[in-house]
Parts: structure tokens; sequence; C-alpha cells
């Protein structure tokens, strides 16, 4: 079982957590359909460190940026989302 | 050598010495006409296809570690073409044909048994759903049947169907010509009969880059040195992203990881394939008598081939309110593999935007059932530089043009396929 430090919850088991998607900048409302399309569609998917949203759903409801390592599992950091997307 | 009774019998009487290796281990050559990327069913059976029905046999697969070692044997061997959308029912059902005649056509026993897949349904609103689904698949001329819960009892008679189970079961939709194949033999098979053909089958030769020249790749860095290629296919499922990303493309796949385990072996108590409606877990049993299970993926996006415990005791748990008789199993061994999981939980199988590089990915769960299917269309693609219309739909750009193929109709969240 994963272990995610939340900062608001402290150590929490990740089955607390739901993944949301990784971490990409949210394009503006009337950005150009090229950018939705790469955001909406498109991963860059890398073997190794990954920012992911995360929502702590059976917890403090708040979402969350993880850092893991997707090749070991390893958590490298986890930070509020705020000011994030 | 071809296998067949009067060869088990000359070698029995010779103490088994004589028997040849199934395939050869060459060195790599200085150039090909078409190198695949990637040695697992999927690249091996496109290698098999374009030398046996496109004549070109100067052909190299080439795969990382050894021949079996990835997601070929990482599966829980499930076969079935239980489809509804148009482009995945026929491409499926192609390949469950293809599954009929293969240890034939290969010389080789794949152990494929169409023991039949029953999807148990448990509430009013998920019989109407298979109903429909059922009713699509018997449109495209698939074989679909509606058991109802005393039908379900004859056939598995230790399933739990009473009124006291957590979930009553109503009944459930089977596919009989579905069944298993023994995943291992998919691959070897495969690996013999496309080198009998004259294909390059090279092991540990792992993929480090590509070389492109303008619009079109010339040669492909290994491991083992540099080898030229007027055309190149992708087989990686699993990795796609990171061998895509080598020639400069980001695709619409995440990888994330998928567990499977088998029990201690046990009398024969299963001679079908039963997967639970309320919760999800897949059982069937081996002919060592080992029973076979599989859940839901982890839900995170992984490379490691290891999964956690939730998801385990998940599956176990729906096991055992299908099998209550179960409990006391012990559980032998527990493996993952790694999916690519598309945005619409549809495969790709198409040119990319390199003029003559070729990408076979995007299996979610449905890599091994697709096996032969896969090969055959994407021999196709690569020998006409055209699609297979078979495969047309599985395109890298219809999720850019709205033309997504979302069985569950689930959007763009690849762990929801």
């Amino acid at each position: 079982m994963l272990l995610f430090t939340c900062p608001f919850c402290g150590p929490r088991d990740q089955s607390e957590f739901t993944y949301g998607r990784e971490v990409a900048p949210i394009p503006a409302l009337d950005a150009p359909r090229a950018d939705w399309e790469r955001y909406v569609f498109r991963r860059d998917n890398p073997r190794g460190a990954h920012r992911e949203w995360w929502h702590h759903n059976h917890g403090c409801r708040q979402w969350l940026v993880i850092t893991r390592d997707t090749a070991t599992h390893a958590v490298l950091s986890v930070e509020a989302a705020k000011g994030t997307a | 050598m071809r296998y067949s009774i009067f060869s088990l019998v000359r070698e029995a009487l010779a103490d088994h010495r004589g028997w040849p290796q199934a395939w050869a281990s060459p060195e790599p050559k200085k150039t090909y006409d078409v190198i695949i990327v990637g040695g697992g069913g999927h690249g091996l059976a496109s290698a098999y296809y374009l030398a046996k029905n496109h004549g070109i046999r100067n052909v190299a697969v080439l795969e990382k570690g050894w021949i079996g070692g990835g997601n070929t044997g990482r599966n829980t061997t499930i076969v079935r073409s239980n489809y509804m959308l148009d482009a995945n029912a026929h491409f499926y059902e192609w390949s469950l044909k293809l599954w009929h005649e293969l240890s034939a056509d290969l010389n080789y026993n794949v152990m494929f048994s169409p023991r039949g897949v029953i999807n148990l349904a448990h509430t009013e609103s998920q019989r109407d759903a298979y109903f429909r689904r059922g009713n699509a698949m018997r449109l495209n001329g698939i074989d679909a049947e509606w058991l109802t819960r005393e039908e379900v009892r004859r056939m598995v008679p230790l399933l739990d169907v009473s009124d006291r189970a957590r979930f009553p079961i109503l009944g459930g939709l089977i596919q009989r010509r579905g069944g298993t194949a023994r995943h291992d033999a998919v691959a070897w098979g495969y690996a013999r009969a496309a080198s009998n053909l004259g294909v390059d089958i090279i092991q540990n030769c792992e993929v480090t880059g590509f070389a492109i020249k303008g619009n079109r790749v010339t040669a492909v860095e290994t491991s083992r040195g540099t080898i030229e290629a007027a055309k190149v296919g992708v087989a990686v499922a699993g990795n796609s992203g990171r061998v895509a990303a080598m020639a400069g493309l980001t695709l619409p796949i995440e990888s994330h990881v998928l567990q499977a385990f088998v029990s201690e072996p046990l009398k024969p108590m299963l001679d079908t394939v039963v997967t639970y409606g309320q919760g999800h877990c897949y059982i069937s049993q081996s002919d060592k008598g080992e029973l076979v299970m599989g859940g839901d993926l982890d839900f995170y996006p992984s490379y490691a081939q290891k999964g956690n415990l939730p998801i385990l005791e998940d599956a176990i748990v729906g096991g055992l309110q299908m099998f209550p008789m179960l409990s006391r199993v012990r559980m032998l061994r527990h493996w993952a593999g790694i999916m690519d999981m598309t945005l619409d939980g549809s495969p790709i199988i198409a040119k990319t935007p390199l003029d003559n590089f070729y990408l076979n990915g995007g299996w979610c769960y449905g890599g091994f059932k697709a096996t032969p299917g896969s090969g055959w269309v994407f021999a196709h693609t690569i020998a006409h530089d055209a699609p297979h219309a078979l495969n047309r739909d599985f395109t890298l750009e219809r999720f850019d043009e709205g033309r997504v193929l979302d069985e569950k109709g689930a959007g763009p969240v690849p762990q929801w396929h």
C-alpha cells in the first residue's frame, strides 16, 4: 500500500485518494483547438518522476499534486494543488 | 521439424534428444525490409503474417528481454469477442476466428479451449445492458446467448446462485465460442512459425532510439548496434509511450498496472470463464487446476510490474462472493503487467505522422485475445502502407476528429476504460 502524507491530514493510505490525471496547464477557454486536443487526449506518460493531480476524496477532499516515480512507486512529494491548474 | 504424432513417437524412441530449437537466434543483419520493435505476441504475430500473407521475409523482431517474458505471459489468458461497437466487434471477431484455427496454422498447440465466457448480471438494469450488448453482437453475426439463473447454475454448479448471496445472480450473457488459451504457447508458436519463414528473432536487444531523416525513420538504434530498416513497426503495448517518444510522438495513452493471480491447484471445478457483475473479478481454471483470477487496474499510472494489495483484496472479495467455497483456498502466485490505457479504451493500429513508422498499441485490458487479429491487420498496414478494413477506425487521429471508439461511454479518462 502506498502512503501519501497529505499536507492537511498527515500520512494516509493511498486507498483514501483518487488519481485525477497528470499535471498539465489547462488551456484558456478560447485557446486554439489543438491546445485542447493536446490537454484532453495526450499524455507525456513518463517512466520515472511524474507530477499528478490526486483528490483526497475520503479525507479532506482537497486536490493535491503528488510527484511519484512510476517505475518504483516511490512518493517524491505531496503538495496542495492550489495554484497549479 | 514439423510437430506431429510421428515426430513425437520418433523422438520418444530416441530419448527426446533430437528436438531442434524451436526458433533460431541469429545475429542482427545490417539492414531489413521491416523491423518490428517488441517480441511479444503482437510483434511476433505481425512478423509471421508479414512473411506468410505478404511474402515479406527480410524481417527482424527486436525484443528487449526474452520471448514470452512481457505482457504475453502476464494476462489471464481469456479470449472473447463480446464487443458492441462495430469497429471493435468486427476486429475481435476476426481475431476469434483466427484463434479457432491457430494451433493447426502454426503447427503448435496453443491449447485454445472454447469453453465459453459468462458475464453475470445481478440487477435488472445490468440485465437490460447485457440484452443490448448481446443483440448488438448477434446483429454483427457474433454468438451471444442469455442464460437464466437456472441455466447458469447448471453450467457452474459451484457458483452461489442463491437468494442469500450479497448480490443475487439474475442470469448471465454467454459467448460460447470464447474461452482461454495457453499464453506462453502463443508467443512460442508464433516465434517458431515466423522463424521457419525466415524472420530473425533477436532477443536481449533493447531499442534505444531512432535515426530520423526528414519524415522517415532510417535506422533503429539498439543495445546491439544500429540496424537499418525500410519500415519500422512498434508493438510494445505497456511501453508504447516511451518508444513513440523516441520518435518524437506524444500518444493518447497512459500506462497502468493490472494484477492477476492464481490459486493452488484444485480438482476440476470450473470448466468455463465467469466474470462478476457487481465488482471486478474474472475467474477460470487452468489445465493444471489453478484458478486464474484478475480484477481492476490499480488506477494510477505505473511502469512497475507489481501492484498493491487493496486491488488484490477487492478482486478476491468479488471471487468469494461468486464462489464462497473458495474462502480457504491459498493463493500460489501473483504478478502484474503494464497496460497501454488509451483515452477511449480502444486500440491504436495505425500509420503515424512519420512516413514509414507504424504503431500497434493501446490494448488496454484486451491485448491477449487480440493477438492473431492484431498481427494480421498490422502486417497488412505495414505491407500496404494503408490500413486493413478491420483497423481503419483504430487511428491516432480519431481522438482529435471526434471519432473516439468509447465502448463504455466512460469519457477521456484512461483508467475508467
